[in-house]
């Protein structure tokens, strides 16, 4: 009799049910799944590699992850670097604690317990999933602004004391004449702006009328800051490289630095956080089939095992992305 | 079957299972004291082109890593040649990919910063 649970599935004797011969000693279902982690396993080292190699790429002017992410609920201008996704960290791997409880609890086929930590469980995944939308919506937000230049960097401004300061804290929306569009001035009307966005002159306004103000460019100093230009430099840089406002993250640009970056943001986080939203579907499934006794009448839990599999190699990936997109 | 085990056994699992977590949550917050901390010494200080603080940050990941697949995913109890599948198999894996694509993003970035043209005008 081996330690790991071996459930009967009503295949034996089918081509799938594998005969009494188990080489690794583990049921058809678990197998599988291990090998669908395995695999998953290499998807997200893919996607943290090529991370790696885009940051290595611009070692010397990637953005500086404290300053990006620095908000906490109810914390408005509190510079909070690494408590909210330490916090998102906790909240995964406590869920990952009841999920193991869940699967122990089915071992010893104690259908109550089971469902408890079951949702327990279910209700960490949801309230991850609503950590990471707020945290997706700073990040497209935004708290500064910046200025992208000619050749596609970014540069943002900081006061005398060398704090950031956001662009509409010095540079106002002047007024602007519009003229009407007319059918007889063109036959396509393809798109128009808000009705009076700051534009780049008004940043430049501001920036000439506080003489205080400097330019904060990409690069990375000795002592791991950013640069800051001296105000000569500045308003050269200013005046000459500037091309546009940017206000927050997209896919194709960022206030933050390097475009790749809110890129990389979006990819996986967003990919880990599909893996979390199916997770929880998944568990939520399960947990209807604990409530009317599937399992129970199947006299093996394994299938909230395997759902556990999945749901802790989703806690797995976060301990990773954590590390290389947060600490490192 | 695991349900068939005795009563002592399952207390043992429990146990197990409330460790890890208070190992995992120390570790975590070792990782995020130090993050915001950041030492100097340890910034400051490179092993093999890569800070102390970072050479941490790591190691305590994979011993996070170990901690919830060896503990949480149950692989302590699977036979030794499924735990070779799987653990073998993704550390060649991983280790090739991070290997070739750093190396190659440090050429590519040596290449940005001392050839004659300039990437930022």
């Amino acid at each position: 009799m081996e330690a790991t649970t071996v459930a009967k599935t009503g295949t034996e004797g089918q081509a799938w049910g594998g005969g009494e011969e188990k080489p690794l000693k583990a049921s058809y279902g678990k197998l599988m799944m291990w090998f669908f982690i395995s695999s998953d396993a290499l998807t997200f080292s893919g996607f943290l590699a090529a991370y790696g190699f885009s940051r290595f790429k611009f070692i010397e002017e990637w953005p500086i992850a404290d300053e990006v992410f620095n908000h906490f609920p109810f914390l408005h201008g509190v510079d909070a670097p690494m408590y909210y996704v330490a916090l998102m960290t906790f909240i995964l791997i406590f869920s990952s604690v009841t999920m193991v409880l869940a699967v122990d609890a089915g071992h010893e086929m104690k259908k109550d317990k089971v469902v408890t930590y079951m949702a327990l469980t279910i209700l960490g995944g949801i309230i991850f999933l609503g950590s990471q939308a707020w945290e997706w919506k700073n990040f497209i937000h935004g708290e500064y602004g910046a200025v992208e230049t000619r050749s596609g960097k970014i540069i943002q401004f900081v006061d005398a004391d060398g704090d950031r300061i956001a662009l509409d804290e010095f540079a106002s929306a002047s007024p602007k004449d519009r003229t009407q569009h007319l059918a007889k001035n063109g036959i396509w009307f393809s798109s128009e702006s808000s009705i009076n966005p700051m534009g780049l002159e008004d940043v430049k306004r501001g920036f000439e009328a506080n003489k205080t103000l400097r330019v904060r460019t990409m690069q990375i100093t000795e002592e791991g800051e950013k640069e800051i230009l001296s105000r000569e430099e500045s308003l050269l840089k200013l005046n000459t490289s500037g091309v546009g406002i940017i206000e927050g993250a997209n896919l194709r640009q960022n206030e933050y630095g390097a475009p790749l970056f809110g890129g990389f943001f979006f990819f996986i986080t967003g990919f880990h956080g599909f893996h979390v939203l199916s997770g929880v579907l998944i568990l939520i499934i399960v947990f209807f089939n604990v409530l009317v006794g599937t399992y129970e009448k199947r006299g093996s839990y394994e299938m909230v095992e395997k759902v556990g599999l999945y749901w802790h190699f989703i806690d797995l990936v976060w301990v990773f992305v954590f590390t290389f997109f947060y600490l490192v | 079957m695991a349900h068939d085990t005795t009563q002592g056994e399952h207390v043992g699992a429990k146990k197990r299972i409330w460790q890890v977590f208070i190992i995992l949550s120390i570790l975590t917050l070792v990782e995020v004291a130090l993050g915001i901390v950041k030492p100097d010494f340890l910034v400051n200080n490179d092993l093999v082109s890569l800070s102390y603080l970072n050479w941490i940050f790591i190691v305590l990941t994979i011993v996070k890593a170990y901690y919830i697949i060896w503990a949480f995913m149950h692989m302590e109890h699977e036979s030794p040649s499924l735990r070779r599948v799987v653990v073998w198999s993704g550390i060649f894996l991983i280790s090739y990919l991070i290997a070739i694509l750093l190396i190659e993003g440090l050429y590519i970035q040596e290449v940005y910063t001392d050839e004659y043209i300039t990437w930022d005008f």
